[in-house]
């Protein structure tokens, strides 16, 4: 019995939803079941997003009980130690290394970003910092950042799918025109990565 | 060929498969996707109606003209609709007719956490609810043979859960249902006492069919694996009761929710020692069982309050904890959902903070002016109230109060409800200010059209409703149309609109920052004469925060909408390339 379970988390307007979809639709090609949630409505608006995907056989609930992420994508590391509970024992963190102050941090919160990353060096065995910004600096865009922490996930071997498929989910997924600059986010990503 | 599909779309998917022609609705998280999905068939007729009322009554006429037809709606949008759902009960239907409410456990995006299924049971009419995307497709396509074959209008009751979780559907062909033939049938469908008496008769007749039907139903199906222990569950419950318990119970899961069969549970409680309701919000089932006389365990083991888990299922049932609880020790400051960099509303907000007004408000993207630091909304209950609510405090509070009363209300809000409570103002002699947030787009559910912005759900161009002339001919005199962007115009304008002895609508046109339309270039910089006052910070933009004891602009979220650069006393905000 194999089931694959991925939590995709960040800040609404990040790109976590379409990263959740490549891994979905790459599943299915493989005629894996797969269920995702995803949020949607009002916690988009700057607040925090958690996406959900589950692949493998006897998958019922579709969000991922406590503890038995093998994956954890983090988009920003505050949002990483505030999904950590979802990750299993032995799983993988993978985490853009730059903070994204939440306004609330502007009034008295309390919030600090290298806090956030002993606090995760400390609690995580396999624990992946990717330097976001320079990946998506060599690659001339900013929306690159998803793709670019996809293909690290997928290079670990612990996700539903590999950097193959992961391809091949890019060029099916999203438009021509930006095939390109995906593709090279992701041999990039790998090879400064693993 | 299976797709993967979200609740919602599959629910879009059954209706087109079910030969729907059709759809009207209105948006409302978590529902909206079903209607947008709907668009993408060219063979249905959708629309965005101005609220779930009117969509309601365009869903029910379609149905009287013999069509299969169908409206969504989020859990307060049914409460929107109640009146004519009460009693299409009475009248049934000739096409099939199917409505959909998506309830909101957890409140992701509502203000109230209302569960839909009593709307069922006091509108007497039959309700679904699918557990998966794959269920949504089959119930939804179900419920329109069911709405026929009992002459009942069908209510199909989603959660967030279902309506945002996405998972395979097998897609089949498109029924060819032909339209009805239309025949005047006044004793069915004119619902004066006369007739209404008769048809009573009838609705209690059908309820009794359809509890027959509960029993036999493959909608309720049940699953022996123990004797020791049964679940009773439904929707996206069962889901979670399955991943927790796996076989080591026995299942009696509902598709269908109400009428609930009687004989069907009573033959399941007595095969189980125990028996266990699990079911979201309110007790429904569990009313329902212990009324029968059942001895079952339901709210003394679950939380009416928020969304279940599989790991709160497992430690119910079997106090076992789903993995050792690694509780994280490190503080995290929450990440509330905030206006967007660019957002029209925050220099609205801005503007009313300082001049330190009481306000009245409503649903939207705006709702967030109630979140520090612009902390300006003192309240909000529902679609529209902002206006009327408005008239009543002035009403209870004396003018002098008014005077620093304001109302708040999006554009397609304002259609919705808020036009009626301005005419309340006119009529009942009110002095009330209402400041209608026109961003040219509903916001919140994201960016659907509506009456006024010159669009139909399938961007065909039509008519548009103009707010200034609306407002004018309901006998408002002082209408003013202003750029909340332009800081000092418009706490001019709304100082001298609050003080009038007389009520204004003050229409703060600015298009939502998100728009493919609005073309913000560049962004801005704080320059070296910044003081470090601090002024900026007000504005609660996301784009701004403080590092090091310094203020700094976050160039990849600001847009170079510029409000920044109009609250700096000094000058020292400038736009970059």
């Amino acid at each position: 019995m194999n089931t694959y379970n991925c939590l995709l988390c960040g800040v609404g307007g990040q790109g976590t939803v379409l990263a959740s979809k490549l891994i979905a639709y790459a599943a299915m090609q493989k005629n894996m079941n797969v269920r995702t949630s995803e949020t949607i409505g009002m916690a988009q608006r700057g607040g925090s997003v958690v996406s959900h995907v589950r692949c493998g056989d006897n998958i019922n609930s579709p969000i991922i009980a406590k503890h038995t992420a093998q994956v954890l994508i983090a988009f920003e590391p505050g949002e990483a130690v505030r999904c950590l509970d979802y990750l299993s024992p032995d799983g993988v963190v993978i985490v853009n290394n730059k903070a994204v102050m939440p306004t609330t941090a502007n009034f008295g919160a309390q919030y600090d970003e290298n806090e956030m990353f002993d606090y995760l060096k400390k609690n995580v065995k396999n624990l992946i910092i990717v330097d976001g910004n320079d990946i998506c600096n060599k690659c001339n865009s900013n929306k690159v950042l998803n793709i670019a922490l996809l293909a690290v996930a997928a290079k670990t071997n612990k996700l539903s799918i590999g950097i193959d498929e992961l391809k091949k989910a890019i060029k099916f997924k999203i438009p021509e025109k930006f095939h390109d600059i995906n593709i090279t986010a992701v041999d990039y990503a790998v090879q400064r990565y693993i | 060929m299976k797709k993967l599909m979200l609740g919602n779309a599959a629910v879009a998917r059954g209706a087109y498969e079910a030969g729907v022609t059709v759809v009207a609705s209105y948006p409302g998280t978590p529902s909206t996707e079903i209607t947008e999905n709907i668009v993408k068939y060219d063979e249905i007729y959708a629309e965005w109606s101005p609220n779930e009322k009117v969509a309601g009554e365009v869903a029910i006429g379609a149905s009287i003209g013999g069509a299969r037809a169908m409206s969504c709606m989020k859990h307060v949008g049914l409460n929107v609709m109640a009146d004519p759902v009460f009693t299409a009960s009475y009248t049934g239907v000739s096409g099939g007719l199917v409505l959909c409410v998506a309830d909101d456990p957890g409140m992701h995006s509502s203000q109230n956490e209302q569960d839909s299924r009593h709307y069922a049971k006091a509108a007497k009419l039959l309700m679904l609810e699918p557990s998966d995307s794959s269920e949504c497709k089959e119930f939804t396509k179900k419920a329109f043979k069911i709405s026929e074959d009992f002459d009942t209008p069908v209510i199909i009751r989603l959660s967030t859960r279902v309506s945002h979780s996405q998972g395979l559907v097998d897609e089949k062909d498109r029924e060819n249902y032909e339209l009805k033939d239309y025949e005047k049938n006044s004793a069915k469908y004119v619902m004066m006492p006369g007739n209404a008496i008769k048809r009573h008769v009838v609705v209690e007749e059908r309820t009794k069919k359809e509890i027959e039907f509960a029993e036999t139903t493959d909608l309720n199906t049940t699953e022996i694996n123990s004797d020791k222990i049964g679940v009773i569950t439904s929707g996206i419950s069962y889901m979670y009761a399955k991943e927790a318990l796996g076989d080591r119970v026995s299942y009696l899961k509902l598709g269908m929710v109400y009428p609930l069969p009687e004989k069907l549970i009573k033959d399941f409680c007595e095969k189980h020692e125990k028996v266990y309701i699990i079911e979201e919000l309110d007790p429904f089932i569990e009313e329902h069982c212990k009324a029968l006389g059942l001895d079952v365990i339901g709210k003394e083991k679950f939380t009416m309050l928020g969304e279940y888990t599989p790991a709160l299922i497992k430690k119910a049932i079997f106090d076992e904890d789903s993995n050792e609880f690694a509780t994280i020790d490190e503080q995290i400051p929450i990440r509330p959902p905030v206006m967007c960099a660019g957002c029209p509303h925050r220099a609205t907000f801005y503007v009313l903070k300082k001049l330190g007004l009481v306000v009245s408000g409503d649903i939207g993207c705006y709702t967030l002016g109630a979140a520090a630091p612009l902390a300006s909304v003192d309240s909000t209950i529902c679609m529209g109230a902002s206006v009327s609510a408005a008239l009543g405090m002035a009403k209870a509070r004396g003018n002098e109060f008014n005077k620093k009363l304001v109302s708040v209300i999006g554009d397609s809000t304002f259609i919705h409800s808020g036009i009626t409570g301005l005419i309340d103002i006119v009529y009942n002699k009110g002095n009330n200010t209402v400041i209608i947030l026109d961003n040219s787009i509903t916001g919140m559910t994201g960016h659907q059209d509506n009456p006024t912005t010159g669009f139909t759900i399938r961007k065909e161009p039509t008519k548009q409703v103009d707010l200034e002339l609306l407002a004018k001919a309901v006998g408002i005199e002082r209408v003013v149309v202003a750029d909340p962007f332009d800081l000092k115009n418009f706490e001019r304008i709304v100082k001298e609109e609050t003080q009038a002895d007389e009520p204004s609508v003050i229409i703060a046109q600015r298009p939502c920052a998100l728009l493919k339309t609005v073309k913000y270039t560049g962004h801005c910089k704080i320059g070296p004469e910044c003081k470090n006052c601090r002024m900026c910070m007000k504005l609660g933009c996301p784009a701004i925060s403080v590092k090091d004891d310094k203020v700094v602009i976050d160039e990849t979220q600001c847009n170079g909408c510029g409000l920044c650069i109009n609250v700096c006393p000094f000058g020292a905000i400038h736009k970059e390339d």
